[in-house]
């Protein structure tokens, strides 16, 4: 029998109940994370792929909720506990990076009194071994004289300092799983760079699973093991991540990797993808990107399923871009 | 394929021709003025300065007209100041801003509104960048109707025809601007700035904040623009996808300098400064599969307290002695690339 994947996601659906109508930020949502790889799980903003991540950890706040669905991690189901159970492994199985590290972290408190209560908070340790245990997370990702440091306050820190703090926390339990929500968005080029090395170090060594969600595909290329690609609150087309890139089933991914500029000849017009994303209120039925889609037909007014079309290649749509496949093959 | 006539290909300028903007020896300081405390203390005999950011140091620039000139380096690297003094929203600290081989500060009357209007600026933030009180009409039609570019029967008409450029449909142009996307907003921002039929458009991180499909079709936009009135663009950006795409000859700054220049196939094919080379093995690139990152030592350090000698030492592998004491002057190393490293002397 195979291992249990670190997590599994079964058809979750997470709405938000606004005054406006109902928004299906999260729409029949389904994927694996096994032990120790990286998912990445791209999309634009709106596409329902933070919602998702915060859906795992437990935090979607209302007037959202979860409405079905089943988040297995390590085979329990998550969206069945209490939230004291919940708050038993959040921060402790499951940790959480977000964008800004200002959220993760408390601008009046020094770091040191931050890493040491959420160690105290899931384990029963004398303090030294606390700050033991914060200050060697300091140095795995890499801060320099992690002793002192422990000693500062967030504002003393640089962004991407900031942001290895808020990793190290993550990783204070190694946690079994990660969800990292656009973390190197805000960061400059190098530092990007030096944070996404220590990472891919971490989830080889530690056997900690990823999901990395962002909505830039470079990243995703070089670190990923899966890719899922989220529309309008779907997953649109999920597999390998080097498969997926180099031929793209579906036609959003296809134009989404066409407009990357390096993609295109210099100075050519970038193809584009026309129109903007649909507004989640006022969906259309059928498939979501119908209206901004070269392939659309009559049948795409019916929603297609997320079909498998290629060994391990899913794909919602009905009329796939199955000759790159073949060219790629 | 090489017998094709590429209609794509960079094109090339001659450097004798004036350029259109000409920056010489330009630096910028912002200081930090001392507050009472600090003053009293001063004047008690303690040991307090006002703090000082270079922020733009003695940098030179030229942009030949119908160039597209991208600008890049990491935050902190002074790139926007640049924009802005370039745009002329900012003035310089010391140095001197040309303006079609005219000195911008001895112009007078016409020409200096000139000098003034012919350069635009658009900005990264769509959303911060657009007076949320005024409607679309009056946020595009206000600055041409009070420089007399368009008269009053005709505002109508020149708001449509503004619109419509940067595509945008005029019946929206009595919305305001949170009824619009991020894309539509950078839309109405391009529209605001080519309706003062300007020349020179400095576009400061213009798609950072879009999503990668609406970021491509504002790229296509400033490209179409560029063909269709013959625009200039100083193009700001951290992204070198874009950058790459877009420009004929690339700028790279680091901590307030240029660190390196030249046309934009010898930066990426033929990078000369060690800055260079490693912010562009940082770049994520969707070509790489799983794989090591590269990765590049140490933090940007603080502007307010640069490194001596060439800035980039603490963080360059090949720094040696001379580089911790002696500024490195950018040296031409090949015709139209010229780069500013010490290295380059020992060869």
């Amino acid at each position: 029998m195979t291992e249990v994947p670190t997590l599994e996601v079964r058809n979750l659906r997470t709405h938000f109940f606004t005054r406006a109508g109902v928004v299906k930020a999260v729409d029949d949502v389904s994927f694996t994370v096994p032990r120790g790889k990286v998912l990445g799980l791209v999309g634009e903003s709106g596409s329902g792929k933070s919602v998702t991540g915060f859906s795992v950890m437990g935090l979607v706040d209302p007037p959202g909720r979860i409405v079905s669905g089943q988040i297995l991690f390590k085979g329990q189901d998550l969206t069945q506990l209490s939230d004291e159970e919940m708050r038993q492994l959040r921060g402790n199985r499951i940790a959480m990076i977000f964008q800004d590290p200002m959220m993760t972290l408390n601008p009046v408190l020094r770091v040191d009194t931050q890493m040491i209560e959420t160690v105290l908070a899931h384990e029963k340790v004398p303090e030294e071994e606390a700050r033991r245990r914060a200050r060697d997370a300091l140095g795995m990702v890499g801060i320099p004289s992690p002793d002192e440091r422990l000693k500062s306050y967030p504002h003393q820190f640089s962004g991407g300092m900031r942001q290895r703090v808020a990793i190290a926390i993550a990783l204070l339990h190694r946690p079994d799983l990660i969800v990292a929500d656009e973390p190197t968005t805000a960061l400059d080029v190098t530092i990007q760079g030096q944070i996404l090395a220590e990472v891919q170090k971490l989830a080889a060594t530690t056997g900690t699973s990823l999901i990395w969600i962002t909505h830039d595909l470079s990243v995703v290329a070089g670190l990923a093991d899966d890719i899922a690609v989220m529309y309008a609150g779907k997953i649109v087309e999920q597999g390998d991540v080097g498969e997926v890139l180099d031929s793209p089933l579906h036609p959003y991914t296809h134009g989404l990797i066409g407009s990357v500029p390096s993609r295109n000849r210099r100075g050519e017009p970038l193809r584009q993808i026309p129109g903007m994303t649909p507004s989640l209120l006022s969906l259309a039925p059928g498939c979501a990107f119908r209206a901004r889609c070269p392939r659309a037909a009559d049948d795409c007014g019916v929603m297609p399923e997320l079909s498998e079309w290629r060994p391990a290649r899913l794909a919602r749509c009905h009329h796939p871009h199955l000759e790159t496949a073949e060219q790629a093959a | 394929m090489s017998e094709v006539i590429d209609q794509h290909a960079p094109r090339v300028f001659s450097d004798t021709e004036t350029p259109m903007v000409e920056l010489r020896g330009v630096s910028r300081r912002f200081a930090k003025k001392l507050d009472v405390a600090a003053k009293l203390a001063r004047r008690l005999g303690a040991d307090v300065k006002e703090e000082i950011v270079h922020a733009v140091d003695k940098v030179d620039l030229r942009v030949r007209k119908g160039e597209v000139v991208g600008l890049v380096g990491e935050s902190g690297c002074g790139k926007s100041t640049l924009g802005r003094i370039v745009a002329g929203i900012l003035p310089q600290s010391d140095g001197q801003v040309f303006w079609n081989g005219k000195d911008v500060a001895t112009l007078a009357g016409a020409e200096a509104r000139d000098a003034k209007l012919k350069r635009q600026m658009i900005f990264q933030d769509p959303y911060a960048s657009l007076n949320p009180r005024m409607r679309v009409a009056d946020i595009v039609g206000e600055a041409p109707q009070v420089h007399g570019l368009v008269k009053r029967g005709g505002f109508d008409e020149y708001v449509d025809e503004q619109m419509r450029r940067a595509g945008l449909d005029p019946a929206f142009k009595r919305r305001y601007p949170h009824q619009f996307s991020g894309g539509q907003r950078q839309r109405i921002g391009i529209a605001r700035a080519l309706a003062v039929q300007p020349e020179f458009i400095v576009c400061d991180e213009a798609v950072a904040a879009l999503d990668v499909s609406i970021q491509a079709q504002i790229l296509n936009l400033f490209m179409r623009l560029r063909r269709e009135l013959d625009l200039t663009y100083l193009f700001i950006s951290h992204d070198l996808g874009v950058v790459e795409h877009l420009s004929d000859r690339v700028v790279i700054m680091y901590l307030g300098r240029v660190v390196e220049e030249a046309p934009t196939d010898r930066v990426f094919k033929a990078p000369n400064h060690p800055y260079t080379r490693s912010l562009l093995d940082s770049v994520p690139r969707i070509e790489n599969r799983k794989r090591a990152f590269a990765v590049v030592k140490g933090e940007i350090p603080s502007p307010l307290n640069p490194p001596p000698g060439c800035h980039f030492h603490p963080r360059c592998p090949l720094a040696f002695d001379r580089c911790r004491v002696e500024v490195p002057k950018l040296r031409e190393v090949a015709p139209g690339h010229r780069s500013a490293c010490h290295l380059n002397d020992a060869a």
